[in-house]
Order: structure tokens, then sequence, then C-alpha cells
């Protein structure tokens, strides 16, 4: 066990110690840092926040923006398919594997296939083009693609909690449910979502935790034209060379996940006090 | 005519599929077409497997990709079953926040991970007199931090469903505890580990964010090399590159869920872990 914990403390937490010392310091030169303990570089991000130009601000609600869109989405999409294999499926095993495969292939290369999907001269849409159906659209470098993307790629993590709550459901309480009136959709209100509330919880966190540093996908799918927080750590690190910087907003993210976890947590133990 | 949920569900069940499976199979489709360009089918052919075997920078990539891989899978067995074993016997001041750890590396913004170990290894290498820090070494130091984790959680999961009756039964007809460890809990445990090593595999195997910031100049993995190629757009090699990387993760993801199935209950299938 101590060479485990030696190795997180060591390549873990220490690592995000020097992120958190580097936010201090100032660049010196070319690239070199500068370790003078000032809180120059999270001022410049209170002034953006409360100025008028915000860009930074602006760039943090779309990232939150994109968290929370990404997350109902994969939940909307993903409930009713991890609903059927939880109730009805036959082959469960089978099935939960399939949703298991994409998860662990490459992010990367599921990201860049959406550019062969969204692009216009694709097979599909460029018949569909000529058959007068579907006007040329331009998906691919918006937003909406950079949405579809997250919405793909995040699917499973969402789907194994969600499957993981529903399969333990006694199927006969709805079914008692509605042998005593209750329409469908209020048995299910009442009783099925409930008991998947912990997995539509811990599919959220899931999904929305590593959403705020998303990287990959704004760059393939949005063609660089939108701008997320982790594309904007990223680019202190990789284009200006500001290292402090990029480490304040990467703590930044670190701080308002923190507490965005806390009051969830806070929520959560009140509302089970209640119930 | 009346549509019963169960078959609405079931339909929507095949489009969920379809959804999660069209796109990566565009990109192992288009790996076969004949022609130059990406997105107009001129006829079956193989010859961008060729092409791509037959490029250096692929072959020497995909080669030091396999050896990071294989590394981390190694390192990432021995300290994460350690883990797993240890766990469950601290006391719970002492596992709790060492199990929240092990839960951070995974759910982490994997960009703020992989900037902390750039500044990490750039600033501490240098203090240590290394001239250039970053390199392979840096990419499989920092991949078994999250791989440790993967292993923990498959290893955990198995070393808890299985009781400890044997163990007992072992000390009490005598055996130490370094023989029963050797004899009755590693044969047992060992297809868990087997299967925790192969996602760790496959997990750095896949990894881009956490290489693509901790490597030097000279040390280009496969996600790398995928990755710089995109910036002039998708390639029939490139495909033809994703399409032996995905029946490479597909084989490692198939072999690693049987042997867990085969050894134990199936819900292990369920459990195996995220992000």
């Amino acid at each position: 066990m101590l060479p485990a914990v030696a190795w997180y403390a060591l390549f873990f937490l220490v690592p995000l110690a020097f992120i958190a010392v580097t936010s201090l310091g100032e660049v010196s030169g070319y690239s070199d840092i500068a370790y003078t303990w000032t809180l120059d570089n999270y001022r410049y991000l209170w002034d953006d926040f409360v100025g008028d130009l915000h860009l930074y601000r602006d760039i943090f609600l779309e990232t939150l923006k994109l968290s929370v869109v990404g997350t109902l989405s994969t939940l909307v999409i993903g409930f009713p398919l991890a609903y059927y294999i939880a109730r009805y499926a036959k082959h469960k095993t089978l099935l939960l594997l399939l949703v298991i495969v994409p998860f662990w292939t490459s992010f990367l290369i599921r990201a860049y296939a959406w550019l062969i999907v969204l692009d216009p001269e694709f097979p599909v849409f460029r018949a569909l083009g000529l058959t007068g159906f579907m006007e040329r659209h331009e998906i691919l470098f918006t937003p909406n693609a950079v949405y579809i993307g997250v919405a793909y790629n995040y699917l499973p993590l969402m789907v194994l909690p969600l499957y993981a709550a529903l399969e333990r459901i006694d199927w006969s309480l709805v079914d008692a449910a509605q042998d005593l009136g209750d329409p469908p959709w209020r048995a299910f209100r009442r009783i099925t979502f409930p008991l998947a509330l912990p997995g539509v919880l811990a599919g959220s966190l899931l999904v929305f935790i590593p959403l705020t540093g998303e990287y990959i996908i704004p760059v393939i799918l949005g063609g660089n034209k939108t701008f997320y927080a982790g594309n904007l750590i990223a680019q202190q690190f990789l284009e200006s060379e500001d290292w402090p910087l990029g480490s304040a907003i990467a703590m930044v993210v670190i701080g308002a996940l923190t507490i965005a976890l806390v009051v969830y947590a806070r929520a959560l133990g009140r509302q089970e006090q209640h119930s | 005519m009346f549509v019963s949920g169960r078959r609405l569900l079931g339909g929507y069940a095949v489009l969920a599929y379809v959804f999660l499976y069209a796109p990566i199979a565009v990109v192992v489709v288009f790996a076969f077409n004949g022609g130059r360009d990406t997105l107009y089918w001129q006829g079956f052919s193989t010859k961008w497997f060729h092409v791509a075997l037959g490029t250096p920078e692929i072959t020497s990539a995909l080669r030091l990709s396999i050896l990071i891989a294989l590394g981390n899978a190694v390192v990432a067995c021995v300290l994460g079953t350690m883990l797993a074993l240890a766990l469950p016997r601290m006391r719970p001041w002492c596992r709790t926040p060492i199990d929240a750890l092990a839960y951070m590396t995974l759910v982490t913004p994997e960009i703020v991970f992989a900037i902390a170990a750039l500044v990490f290894f750039v600033q501490g290498g240098t203090r240590l007199g290394l001239e250039n820090p970053l390199g392979w070494q840096t990419i499989l130091i920092a991949h078994v931090v999250f791989n440790t984790s993967v292993v923990a959680l498959v290893v955990r999961a198995r070393f808890v469903s299985m009781g400890q009756q044997l163990e007992e039964a072992s000390f009490d007809l005598g055996a130490g505890p370094l023989s029963t460890f050797r004899q009755v809990t590693l044969p047992r445990l060992a297809p868990a580990i087997l299967a925790g090593g192969l996602l760790a595999f496959t997990f750095s195997f896949d990894d881009f964010i956490t290489s693509f910031f901790v490597t030097g100049t000279q040390s280009e993995t496969l996600p790398i090399y995928i990755w710089g190629q995109l910036r002039f757009g998708v390639t029939p090699a490139i495909n033809a590159t994703a399409a032996m990387m995905l029946a490479f993760t597909l084989v490692m993801v198939v072999v690693a869920y049987l042997v867990l199935r085969r050894s134990g209950s199936e819900r292990d299938g369920a459990t195996l872990p995220g992000v």
C-alpha cells in the first residue's frame, strides 16, 4: 500500500502543489518562472471577471454551459437506454459490454470520427442533398459540433452508473403502483426516478467534472473558434508560455469545482435528512 | 395501434447503439477506401494499412505507445494490487482520504493533471540538474498515477466479493501470511489483476492529453502523432492507423471482460471503472 500512496503523493499531490505555487509566480524572461509569491495572476483574472471586457469570465461561463448541457444531454440520451437494458433486455451483460467498449476505445479517435460524419461532403449528407431533402449544413467547427461530440464521447460514462442503479430496482413495485391506479408517468415519477436517483447523481458527477476541463473536443470539432477553460489553460502552456497564468486558471477551475461539489454534497445530505 | 413502452424503448435502444457505433464504424470503413480522398468512396483496398505500416513515424510511435503501455500496466498492477489489498484492512480515518485520492486521480479534469505534471517535471527536473526532464519516462510515470487507481478498483471489487474463508482456512492449516498470500490469495486474484492490467494497458495506449503535455520533443506516441496529423485534415492513412488502434483496444477490453466474467460474479463486468 505504501508504494502506491507514495506514488500518488509524489506524482499527483506534489504536482498539484507545484501549480498552486506557480500560480503565485510570474514570467521572467522567456517562459522562465520567478516565484515571487504575488497574487497578480488572480488579480488579473478578478479584474477581468468584474471588468467591462470580461473575456475570461465569458469563457468560464461557456465552460459552465458546456458542462451543464453535456451532462443533461447524456442523461436524456442515456436514461432510456439504461432503463431498457436494466428492465427489459434479455442479454444484459452483452448490451452493457457494448456500452463499455466505446468508452475504452480512444477518446481522440471517437472525437475525430465526427470530423468525417459531420462533414457536409459526408456521403449521407451528399445523398440527402442530391434528393433535395436537406440543405447543405454548416455544423462542423461550431459550438453545436462540440456539443454533439461531448454528448457522444461522454454517453457511456452516464449510462454505466444509471444502469447500476436501475438494475437494482424491484420492478414489481412499479407494477404494483400501476395496478393501484397510478398512470405510468406517475409511477415513474414516484417510484422509478427516486430509486434511480443515486445513479443519476453519480453519472452526472462523472460527466460534469471532466467536462469542466474538456480540451480535445473543442479543438478538433470546434475548429479553435470555440474556447473553453481547458483550451485556455492549454494555450498558456503551449502558445503564450505564461505558465503562472495557466496555473492560476487551473486553480480557479479546481476551486470552482471543489465549491460546487461541497454545495452539491451539502444539498444532498439535507435532502436525505428530509426524506 | 397500441405500441408498448417496451417495444418503443427497444427501438430507441437500437438507435442508441447505432449512435454509439456508427462514427467508429465510419472511421474503420473509410480506412479501407481505395482513393486518396477521405469522403469519396473509391473502392475497397487495404493499401492505406500498408502505407501506415510503412511510415516510420507511425511504426516508431506505435512501438513507443506499446512499450509505455506495457511498462505502465506492470507497475500499475503491482501498485494497484497492493493498494486494493491494503485498503479494506485500514481504519476509516486512514482509508477514506486514500480512497478519495484514488478516485480524484480518475476524475480530475485531465488537462489540470497534465499541466501539473508538466510543471512538476520541468521545474523539479531542472532543479535536479536534468537537461531534458521530459521524455517517455515522464509519460510512463504520469500514466501510472491514474492506472494504479484503475487496477485498484478492479482488484478490490474482486477481493471484497470473494470473502476471506479460504484465507482463514489456510491460516488454520498452519500456513503463514506470506505463503497464504502466495498460494491462496494471489491465484484467486490473478484474473482480476490480469483484467486490471489489460485495462491499464488500453488506458495508457489511448491516452492523449497527459502524454501530449509531459512528452519531450523526441517521444511521440500514436495518439500524439494522430493529433499532429489532424491539423492537416483526416486522411485515409490516419483512418487506417486509427482502425488498427481500435482493433487493438477492442481485443484488450473484450479479453479483460471475459477474464473477469469467467473468474467471478457476473456483476464484476458492471464495475469496469470509468474515466
